[in-house]
């Protein structure tokens, strides 16, 4: 059929949008559940669970979004994702469900509180790593097939995705550190302020790790980056500059900053991947072209999506000003 | 033994969306319940009715919590363990599931959050609209899932172009031949067991002698729909028979358990049917029902089993059995739909011990009936995934393993008996609790947070509180 315009890379860029968004937002509650068993008293549990409990079902939304705009828009990249990630993607929504259960729970229960803090605990930080895992994996490729999957059960599995792993995990850590500090004050505070910086090192050391690995594992990403200079170095670059300004504004004990200046390192390293990898969807073999479903089931959805997305938006913010300012002991009374 | 990818994923998918079926089926009904709660407090201005309203919005909260999440696992399933179906279908099915991921969140943005915490911060008619709101979006939310289902049962609209389905005409892929009389069977379904529940919760909390003349009010209002309804879903229910009948023949065969294709079949009461010996064992029927039934002639032709070859018949047991449990259970709710009215005169239906503990007995039935009925289309529409165009077989991943299907199998029903056992535990609380909890002054404000279905609850998980 004859295109009018080319919907397909209308659809990458939601898809983009979406991903990011939730890195960002469940990536900040991800992390206080990251970080939950490593806080001294049950009175910061308190205050970090709080922290997060307006926005976390939310941030959530984003998920759900993206993977059924990606089965409408790209079918190739949920039919061969899921399967070859099938272990992966089971590890995930059984942490997600644990730790959205420990939520609703754990405000209501007593004696049976510290259960309901492994799970939260457990959840984030298996729902983290699977999804650092799934970076990993796009990284390395998929063997496939006439579009099928055709690899093994365990192939995403593999030293370099463990070490993305790694990676997200200290990522979220760091970014729900900032987004404590910004929401917290006295002891809490003063714990996150503590913490931030060693997550960064360790951020920063992953990073470095992957930045090296990467270009090894995939060797068109080896000629992307070093046949010639390109402006896409620019990139790293900036992640480096956010980095810095973690460090100076934690050093100075700014609040608002290291939380601003984490967003900017993720979103920079995130950019960095999708040119790395542009414009193959699902690697080695298929750009996002491939990947595409019909035009007129593209366009059939995207109608829905611009009515809702705004919508989505606008109540996103609204939530996020209603709940604005700092933590109060037991809530935001 | 060889496990089988096939058969641990059938397995899979028959587990986790019984499990999540359950949960929808009661909300879509309890929303609209709640709607007419709200509608009768706003016109007449008794406190009874608001009384009522607050209790029952508890136990939506809850059960639409526990209906989200395991509705996350379903939209990942199609992707894990049926990949092919999914790749093929998704030029249809991806906008369609999108489209009702995108109303759930519209309504839980827009509407939700209004009807759960909004009673005291916006004025009563907005508080209504959201409450309609909420009712009408749980229907476009079904419209959705109904939809992709009928295009599995009675394919059309779509063509197939190098391994993938291109809509071709939307109106007809969306509203395929059995839509309209599974949406109907689906919906009056939702309200018989909203009916129910609440006719059965309302019963064991008359029994116990709490909050007398606001439940009286629920159990009456919930009677009267059992009345109409009950027997209205039997009509549906016939309608969408023979509708199968055009368009699945071999799954009414099975339904029916016949073998051959015969004039004047009878109506088995009971069988064993033996899809090996291809005949049924220890029959009882009565002569020529089953061909009055299905073709509204004593002598008309149904056609049999034995018509295709034995590897595209369906279970014939399972699909026997579910359809006689379903019809059953049925024929069970309009008889106690008409015991209520015969009780009605004098308020009898609400002294008579041994009326209420039969209603609290049936709160189980609507459940049942539902997940018996969803086996009869599901299993048989086998060896079918899309009727007459792709197997279950075709449909399946291709690099799937028995071992993996084995362990997410065990790893669900580990992870939803932990959850759901919790969720429910939870539920039997806030019943507990009752219309008393619902409406006090809540202690737990302290470490309340807003905005979380499940936190429109104020009971606390341990102790009697």
């Amino acid at each position: 059929m004859e295109q009018p315009f080319d919907l397909t890379l209308i659809w990458a860029g939601i898809i983009a949008f979406g991903v990011m968004m939730y890195v960002l937002m469940d990536g900040f509650d991800l992390g206080q559940g990251i970080l939950f068993p490593f806080a001294p008293t049950e009175h910061h549990r308190d205050v970090m669970m709080n922290s997060v409990a307006p926005v976390w079902d939310g941030n959530e939304t984003w998920l759900v979004l993206g993977g059924a705009g990606l089965l409408a828009a790209f079918p190739l990249v949920y039919s061969v994702f899921l399967p070859a990630l099938y272990i992966g993607v089971f590890l995930l929504l059984a942490g997600l469900i644990f730790r959205g259960v420990a939520f609703e729970f754990r405000f209501k229960a007593k004696t049976s509180r510290y259960l309901w803090n492994w799970a939260f605990a457990g959840g984030s930080i298996v729902a983290s790593f699977a999804q650092g895992a799934v970076v990993g994996a796009y990284i390395q490729g998929f063997e496939t097939e006439n579009f099928r999957y055709v690899g093994g059960a365990l192939d995403w599995l593999t030293p370099f995705t463990v070490i993305t792993g790694i990676g997200l995990v200290s990522g979220y850590a760091l970014l729900g550190a900032a987004w404590l500090i910004m929401k917290s004050e006295g002891e809490v505070q003063d714990w996150a302020y503590k913490v931030a910086p060693r997550l960064l090192m360790l951020v920063l050391a992953v990073f470095a790790v992957i930045s090296v690995y990467t270009p090894f594992v995939d060797d068109r990403v080896m000629s992307r980056w070093f046949d010639g200079i390109s402006f896409i170095w620019i990139l790293p670059l900036l992640a480096l500059y956010c980095a810095w300004i973690v460090f100076t504004s934690l050093r100075d004990r700014k609040e608002g900053m290291p939380f601003v200046a984490t967003m900017g390192l993720f979103l920079f390293t995130y950019l960095g991947l999708l040119a790395s990898k542009w414009p193959y969807m699902v690697p080695p073999d298929y750009t996002l072209w491939d990947a595409a479903s019909a035009f007129e089931s593209q366009l059939f959805l995207l109608l829905g999506f611009l009515f809702v997305i705004p919508i989505v938006l606008a109540y996103t913010a609204w939530t996020y000003w209603v709940f604005r300012g700092k933590v109060k002991q037991g809530g935001y009374h | 033994m060889e496990l089988d990818p096939l058969l641990l994923s059938r397995m899979q998918f028959a587990f986790v969306v019984c499990f999540h079926a359950i949960f929808p089926v009661f909300t879509i009904g309890l929303a609209s319940f709640i709607a007419v709660l709200e509608t009768l407090s706003y016109k007449t201005g008794n406190p009874l009715w608001q009384r009522l309203s607050k209790f029952w919005i508890q136990v939506f909260a809850v059960v639409f919590g526990m209906g989200v999440v395991s509705g996350i696992v379903m939209s990942f399933q199609f992707g894990t363990n049926w990949s092919n179906f999914s790749y093929a279908t998704a030029n249809f099915l991806g906008p369609v599931l999108s489209y009702e991921v995108v109303t759930a969140f519209f309504l839980e943005a827009a509407f939700l959050g209004v009807l759960l915490f909004g009673r005291d911060k916006v004025p009563q008619g907005v508080h209504l609209f959201a409450a309609i709101m909420v009712a009408v979006g749980t229907f476009i939310s079904s419209f959705w899932i109904l939809s992709a289902n009928s295009l599995m049962q009675t394919p059309d609209g779509l063509e197939l172009r190098n391994g993938m389905y291109h809509v071709v005409s939307w109106a007809d892929a969306l509203f395929t031949a059995s839509f309209a009389y599974r949406f109907a069977h689906m919906a009056l379904a939702s309200f018989l067991t909203a009916a129910l529940v609440v006719a059965g919760v309302s019963a064991w909390f008359i029994l116990q002698k709490r909050e007398f003349d606001a439940n009286r009010k629920a159990l009456s209002i919930a009677l009267w729909m059992l009345l109409i309804l009950a027997p209205l879903q039997a009509v549906v229910g016939d309608y969408h028979g023979l509708n199968t009948l055009k368009h699945q023949p071999m799954k009414v065969a099975a339904m029916e358990g016949n073998w051959e294709t015969q004039s004047g079949a009878p109506l088995l009461l009971f069988a064993i049917p033996d899809k090996e010996a291809q005949t049924n064992h220890f029959e009882i029927g009565i002569p020529k029902l089953a061909s009055f039934i299905l073709t509204h002639d004593w002598d008309g032709v149904i056609p049999g089993l034995k018509e295709v070859p034995v590897a595209e018949q369906p279970p014939v047991f399972i699909v026997f059995w579910a359809f006689r449990v379903m019809v059953g259970l049925g024929l069970l709710m309009i008889v106690i739909g008409v015991w209520g009215l015969i009780l009605r005169p004098k308020g009898r239906y609400y002294q008579s011990k041994t009326f209420l503990q039969a209603l609290r007995l049936m709160s189980v039935s609507p459940f049942l009936a539902v997940l018996a009925g969803w086996v009869v289309t599901e299993v048989g529409r086998a060896p079918w995934l899309i009727y007459g165009q792709m197997t279950h077989a075709e449909g399946l991943t291709p690099s799937l393993t028995g071992g993996m299907a084995l362990f997410t199998l065990i790893g669900y029903i580990v992870v939803y008996s932990l959850v759901f056992s919790s969720g429910v535990y939870y539920l039997l609380k806030v019943f507990r609790g009752g219309l008393e909890k619902a409406n006090a002054p809540h202690e737990m404000d302290e470490i309340e947070r807003p905005k979380r279905p499940f936190s429109a609850a104020h009971v606390a998980i341990e102790g009697d509180k």
